[in-house]
């Protein structure tokens, strides 16, 4: 007792304390200063985007230029279909590429496919557009929804195959063992096994891949290009929301800048009730 | 150390009490201690690696029919590996390969053409934890070896699953919550979902390494009585760092020391009157 109240006094100690107190106000600092830009945002866009959000808003079709009203409902239209089909062209490829490295590993092969995939993340996402823009619309001879989808999956795949390998890294190898060991092949071990004990962690970076796609304008410049009218066939140009957000937000008219505030705001909306309804499924799931 | 001593006295243990399986050695003329019986494992020269490290030297064991068959040892003289050698999951273990025969029935199962998936059918396994699938329930796990394989047939499942349920003395634990998932178990109820898992597809040999390591002693009896009533249809072989465990449920033993099998013979016989100084130090405690 003697030397824990002498230690108490000395001034090491109270040296020690002040640096842990120190430490403490900044981390709270990042933190708050983190959490008050993105309330920031949030509210920003509430503010400027809800106003000006009604029923036509969602439903009506673009007007011509420089005419009050109408809406973006195309956009929305066709964000959700690119994205649809960017996703379906991205999950199996990205998952395919996680179990082909997690479960079949040959160590040099797989980390060379997850560092190439973690480079690919980091690719600036308008030199994605101008590579399926050579790839796709020059040969395909025009801008199409199509040509976004592919610039999406090349987004999407590298998100995809990093969660994935991830979520399949942390399904102990006992579980597997105990499959073989029962006479179940490798490939309906990974099925039956691997995949059901990951689902969680799987949906989770497929959803956070969507979100990424679903605000991505840069890529669409070059690729769907962007349509003021109806339109659902991919091999013709599409509107996306993220686009028509960069269009309208770089206009000349007023009307324009609440409506690309408002369409932020939407497509905030949809990205936020994604991750909620995912949230909020997988937690009914784990109850089961 | 004097190897070839060890050999010698191995030889000549092996030889007394299964004169049947010595294949590798010239055959003696002393009589055999006990009446001979069926074998159903004979394991010749397996040696056993991980990468270039030696992990089993050369090993020559048989197996009775129906006989509960003990390996004690130190940590690291290669028990497990040995036995994960006998149903071909060593070879799971990136870099690790493995010398030698194993016949079951007279058919190596190290043969050319033969399939992993099917020795693994035949030769069950216990692992020292419970590794109960997570995603599945505590029927659904039971069933495993079938439904994984793509098996659909209802009522063979269901009896398979209520049969190796009773055969593990885990039915009237659980009958009515067969559809709670398997990880809701205790520890040594696991355990036991794991052995009925693994007695569900009928091996003609059942492999447990250190299946009570994890267990308190309740349920380690538990499953040294259920040892003891499988051992009527099943031939069984348990790794086990507990001597008493190995005294009680073993009708014979082996003792494995740094990859090496020092000596094998009647448990009874083994444990009173070891042949080896080193069995005699390891199962009287001086050292181990």
């Amino acid at each position: 007792m003697d030397a824990l109240k002498l230690e108490t006094r000395s001034q090491r100690y109270l040296f020690r304390k002040a640096t842990e107190r120190f430490a403490q106000i900044g981390m709270v600092l990042c933190t708050a200063v983190t959490v008050f830009f993105l309330l920031t945002i949030l509210g920003y866009v509430i503010y400027h985007g809800a106003s000006a959000i009604d029923w036509e808003f969602l439903t009506a079709l673009p007007l011509p230029a420089g005419e009050t009203g109408g809406g973006i409902a195309n956009a929305l239209v066709g964000s959700v279909l690119v994205v649809a089909v960017a996703t379906l062209m991205a999950i199996p490829i990205g998952l395919g590429a996680a179990i082909f490295i997690n479960e079949f590993p040959s160590a040099r092969l797989g980390r060379t496919v997850r560092f190439l995939a973690e480079v690919l993340t980091g690719v600036p996402s308008i030199v994605v557009g101008l590579f399926a823009y050579a790839l796709v619309v020059r040969s395909m001879g025009s801008f199409s929804g199509f040509s976004g989808s592919v610039a999406y999956a090349f987004i999407m795949i590298p998100i995809i195959l990093i969660t994935s390998h991830e979520a399949f890294r942390l399904v102990p190898s006992s579980l597997r063992e105990a499959s073989l060991a029962l006479g179940v092949p490798k490939w309906r071990t990974i099925l039956g096994v691997v995949l059901p004990v990951s689902s969680r962690a799987l949906l989770t970076g497929a959803v956070l891949a969507v979100s990424r796609a679903l605000g991505e304008a840069a890529p669409m410049l070059f690729t769907a290009f962007g349509n003021p009218f109806w339109n659902l066939n991919l091999k013709k140009p599409i509107a996306t929301v993220p686009l028509l957000i960069y269009t309208y937000a770089t206009g000349p008219y007023d009307d324009w800048h609440k409506k690309a505030w408002a369409a932020s705001f939407v497509l905030m909306m949809v990205v936020l009730f994604t991750s909620v309804l995912t949230r909020a499924f997988l937690r009914g799931k784990s109850h089961e | 150390m004097n190897n070839g001593g060890i050999h010698m006295s191995d030889e000549k243990s092996y030889t007394a009490d299964s004169l049947q399986g010595a294949t590798d050695f010239p055959a003696p003329n002393n009589q055999p201690l006990i009446a001979p019986e069926e074998i159903r494992l004979q394991v010749e020269a397996l040696s056993a690696y991980y990468g270039n490290t030696l992990a089993v030297n050369k090993i020559s064991l048989s197996i009775k029919t129906n006989r509960v068959t003990a390996i004690i040892g130190p940590s690291g003289c290669g028990k497990s590996t040995f036995i994960r050698c006998l149903n071909r999951m060593h070879e799971v273990t990136p870099g690790a390969r493995v010398e030698g025969k194993v016949l079951l029935d007279d058919q190596d199962l190290y043969g050319p053409g033969i399939d992993p998936v099917d020795v693994r059918r035949r030769v069950g396994m216990v692992f020292q934890k419970p590794n109960v699938f997570p995603s599945m329930s505590i029927h659904d796990n039971v069933a495993a070896g079938y439904k994984l394989n793509g098996v659909r047939d209802r009522r063979l499942i269901a009896e398979k699953v209520e049969k190796s349920l009773k055969n593990a003395a885990l039915w009237e634990e659980v009958k009515d919550d067969l559809q709670k998932p398997g990880t809701s178990l205790s520890g040594g109820q696991q355990q036991r979902l794991c052995i009925a898992r693994a007695l569900a597809v009928d091996p003609e040999v059942l492999l447990m390494d250190e299946p009570c390591s994890a267990l308190d002693p309740i349920a380690t009896a538990k499953i040294e009585e259920l040892i003891h009533e499988l051992k009527d249809t099943v031939t069984i072989m348990i790794v086990t760092h507990n001597m008493q465990q190995a005294a009680r449920a073993s009708d014979y033993t082996a003792f494995f020391y740094v990859g090496e099998l020092i000596e094998f013979g009647e448990t009874g016989i083994l444990f009173t009157t070891p042949r080896v100084r080193q069995t005699e130090d390891y199962i009287t405690g001086r050292f181990g």
